[in-house]
């Protein structure tokens, strides 16, 4: 870094130079230079594929059935949600909104911990790109055949590896689209009608744009994503804090940094670095860890494999590249975990969210019940002297079976429903309206305005009674004075 | 300028100032110019095949030929292609059958809601709660009937009723007494009306239109049906003409109603709704008399 500010009492101009100095450093990785990592074999790697795999479930989830039918299925033109044994309907989304808070808390509080925990081992560009590259290297070789390959004229041979990996890419993603589809229809039904042209142009369209999306994503933007199109990328950068670890250059140790001399070992006056420059090879979005925190570090711990090898092989201790909290590298007192008020706030949100979602899904009413009442007119008089409203009862069955709904109304001794017999066959899975008048005899009524409650039961199958209940209003004429 | 570049490998536009100012180069990413020209390459494919440029008379065509106006009209084709299925199945249908089908009574009513607020709301208010003149639709006091036969029969004929006026028939006083009478009718559901007002009212010749208990049937039939003229039911605490009271109902006593030359008559016309006279085909006013006959007091 070239020291650009100069102390304020100093009246010595900033040297033009020292300008262009900084400029000439200031690298931007625009893409103009496609990055060709190197891979090598390591614990962070082991990790990695690991923590990769999680996306299987991603790809295999939709073939789990569960009583005969899709275990988790989102049902849309249905308006259905399965989720093992729970149905969710529309009414029940409230639960979605926990769902975001608590990954959006989880990314914060694995952030506020580890650094971009989320970017460097489980974001889908990351997976995807690193599964590419894989591909990649596997056809064209180690980075420097492939930089050979990437300047050599177009042949046979290069058109041949060029129409495989191609190939493969785009194969990885229809897959990828495929998968996505198969979590919003039946996936058996989908591969069926899927290669013989019979499936909803819906499912074609998405999975065409998921495998162009894929396709260029992860073959061509990869860092670049990271670097220019991801938000999240920057939103984390703030959850950072000095204590929290991250794959860090341990500068004291490491610099001045020298190349390896054999004779000096034991009288050496240069840092654990020896400019190797293992660290940038194996980086997939190219940056170079010594200098620090850097938006580019997706925090994947790559360059820590990388660092520890090469100081296996000269005989110096490991973790010059390490997990390391900024408080640590400056020699400061380290926090305990839970000393951090940051953390106490995150696991609280955490267990709150989750705890409503658990109690959503596990108090899920068979029945839901919503009452309109009618504003023109509020209330009628009727031939026998008697005050008649009128209500709409939305009646929401979230069973798989028709319910024959009985309607009670309580809350006045004189009160009359019309309308509930026969009961409402309420349908599965859906809102059945239902129409009902309430009558109250004039002389009856104490005021203008008195709480009604309707309750609705139905027995379903397994014998078990559904009871739900929903208040509403009784209005009618100001009571008579006499 | 033609001097060659004194900072060569510099990342600069070969611009000099000053001996040492220079313009560094700074492009955007090739994705990004990538993306730049490809958008505009979509704007040529899209201008060729939708409206875009504007000519003198209205826009290009655009070879898809799509406008508005026809994705407007094809959507309400398949509008209408839903509710072809339900008017179909309903064409055959008696207003009480639809009734008796809670799907397709459903369908009827959010149908006839539409024909309802174009057609009746103006007079009868939009949930038929009435208003000044005009009868509530939601209570099940009908002056014609509230059967669907008789609904039925009122939208399609319109109704008009007459009551005499009666300020050269009747004394002041007989007036006086017969408009007590009335309240004191309204009142009591029909009980407590005096031995004065009962007698006038039957020998002035009332009973011919209000009928026997004065609950304004002429004749009640044994299904349960009546037959009457459109004469208000005495016995309820429903008022025809509002604000109703003593001197609403002595204003009727003595001016009657729709007595062409008496100015200060009641007005109480229906026009016919079917057609040719109205704009209703036979199939909205059954929709209409399923519609009606829910609205709270249908017989």
């Amino acid at each position: 870094m070239v020291q650009l500010n100069t102390p304020p009492e100093s009246t010595a101009p900033v040297s033009v130079d020292a300008l262009y100095a900084e400029a000439d450093d200031w690298h931007v990785n625009a893409g103009g230079q496609t990055i060709h990592a190197k891979r090598i074999p390591g614990r962070w790697r082991t990790i990695k594929w690991a923590l990769a795999s999680v996306w299987l479930i991603y790809l295999l989830g939709p073939y789990l059935r569960w009583d005969g039918r899709q275990a988790v299925l989102f049902d849309i033109p249905n308006r259905q949600y399965h989720l093992f044994s729970v149905t969710v309907l529309p009414q029940d989304f409230w639960m979605l909104s926990l769902l975001l808070l608590f990954f959006a808390i989880l990314l914060a509080v694995m952030t506020a911990l580890a650094g971009r925990v989320w970017c460097g081992f489980f974001c889908f560009q990351t997976v995807w790109t690193d599964v590419f590259t894989w591909i990649e290297e596997r056809l064209e070789g180690p980075p420097a055949a492939r930089r050979k390959l990437d300047a050599a004229p177009m042949s046979l041979e290069k058109l041949k590896v060029r129409t495989i990996k191609h190939g493969l890419w785009l194969l990885i993603g229809v897959l990828t689209g495929f998968s996505f589809v198969a979590w919003f229809t039946d996936a058996p039904t989908l591969w069926r009608t899927f290669f013989t042209g019979q499936a909803n142009g819906a499912a074609y369209v998405t999975v065409a744009l998921f495998t162009v999306g894929t396709y260029v994503l992860a073959g061509f933007l990869r860092e670049q994503t990271c670097f220019w199109l991801c938000p999240y990328a920057r939103i984390q950068g703030v959850m950072l804090d000095r204590s929290t670890i991250v794959p860090t250059y341990d500068g004291r140790r490491g610099e001045p940094r020298a190349r390896l001399r054999r004779t000096d070992e034991g009288t050496r006056t240069t840092g654990d670095c020896i400019d190797c420059n293992q660290c940038v090879a194996v980086c997939p979005t190219g940056v170079d860890i010594r200098r620090g925190q850097q938006e580019g570090c997706i925090t994947c711990a790559l360059c820590i494999d990388a660092c520890d090898q090469v100081m296996d092989k000269i005989g110096r201790p490991r973790g010059l590249i390490r997990y390391a909290s900024l408080d640590e590298l400056e020699g400061r007192s380290t926090r305990g975990l839970w000393l951090r008020p940051r953390i106490w706030v995150y696991v609280l949100i955490l267990g709150l969210s989750l705890f409503g979602i658990l109690h959503g899904l596990t108090a899920l009413d068979p029945l839901e019940l919503r009452v309109l009442h009618e504003r023109a007119p509020l209330f009628v008089l009727q031939s026998d002297g008697s005050i008649q409203n009128k209500y709409t009862l939305k009646i929401l069955n979230k069973t798989h079976e028709p319910l024959a709904v009985r309607i009670r109304a309580k809350g006045h001794d004189d009160l009359r429903l019309v309308g509930a017999e026969p009961p409402i066959e309420a349908r599965p899975g859906g809102v059945t309206p239902a129409t009902v008048f309430v009558r109250i005899p004039r002389e009856a009524l104490e005021a203008e305005q008195q709480p009604i409650v309707f309750r609705i039961e139905a027995e379903r199958a397994t014998g078990e009674l559904a009871v739900t209940e929903r208040e509403s209003v009784f209005v009618g004429p100001e009571p008579r004075s006499d | 300028m033609a001097d060659p570049n004194p900072f060569p490998g510099e990342n600069n536009t070969g611009h000099v100032w000053d001996d040492n100012i220079r313009e560094l180069k700074n492009p955007p990413p090739r994705w990004w110019m990538q993306g730049f020209w490809l958008s505009i390459l979509w704007v040529i494919g899209y201008s060729i095949l939708y409206p875009t440029w504007p000519l003198g008379e209205g826009p290009n065509r655009g070879l898809l030929g799509w406008t508005q106006i026809k994705e407007y009209e094809q959507g309400l084709a398949r509008i209408e292609a839903k509710r072809a299925e339900f008017e179909d199945r309903i064409r055959d249908l008696s207003a009480d059958q639809i009734l008796a089908d809670p799907g397709l009574k459903q369908y009827t009513l959010a149908s006839a809601k539409v024909l309802f607020g174009d057609n009746c709301a103006a007079c009868h208010g939009s949930g038929g709660q009435g208003n000044p003149g005009y009868p509530v639709l939601a209570d099940d006091d009908w002056l014609y009937g509230g059967t669907t036969a008789k609904l039925t029969e009122t939208i399609t004929g319109g109704r008009q009723s007459l009551m005499p006026a009666h300020q050269t028939m009747l004394t002041e006083a007989e007036v006086d007494t017969l408009a007590h009478w009335v309240v004191a009718m309204a009142e009591t559901g029909g009980e407590g009306g005096s031995e004065a007002g009962w007698n006038l009212f039957r020998s002035k010749g009332c009973v011919a239109c209000h009928g026997q208990t004065a609950n304004g049937h002429v004749v009640d039939l044994p299904n349960g049906d009546f037959i009457g003229v459109g004469a208000a039911n005495l016995r309820d605490g429903i008022w025809r003409f509002e604000p109703g009271g003593f001197e609403s109902a002595r204003h009727t006593i003595l001016y009657g109603v729709n007595q062409k030359d008496v100015p200060e008559s009641r007005s109480a016309v229906m026009p016919a709704f079917a057609q040719p006279a109205g704009k209703l085909s036979a199939q909205d006013i059954k929709k209409l008399v399923v519609y009606v006959h829910s609205l709270g007091g249908g017989r």
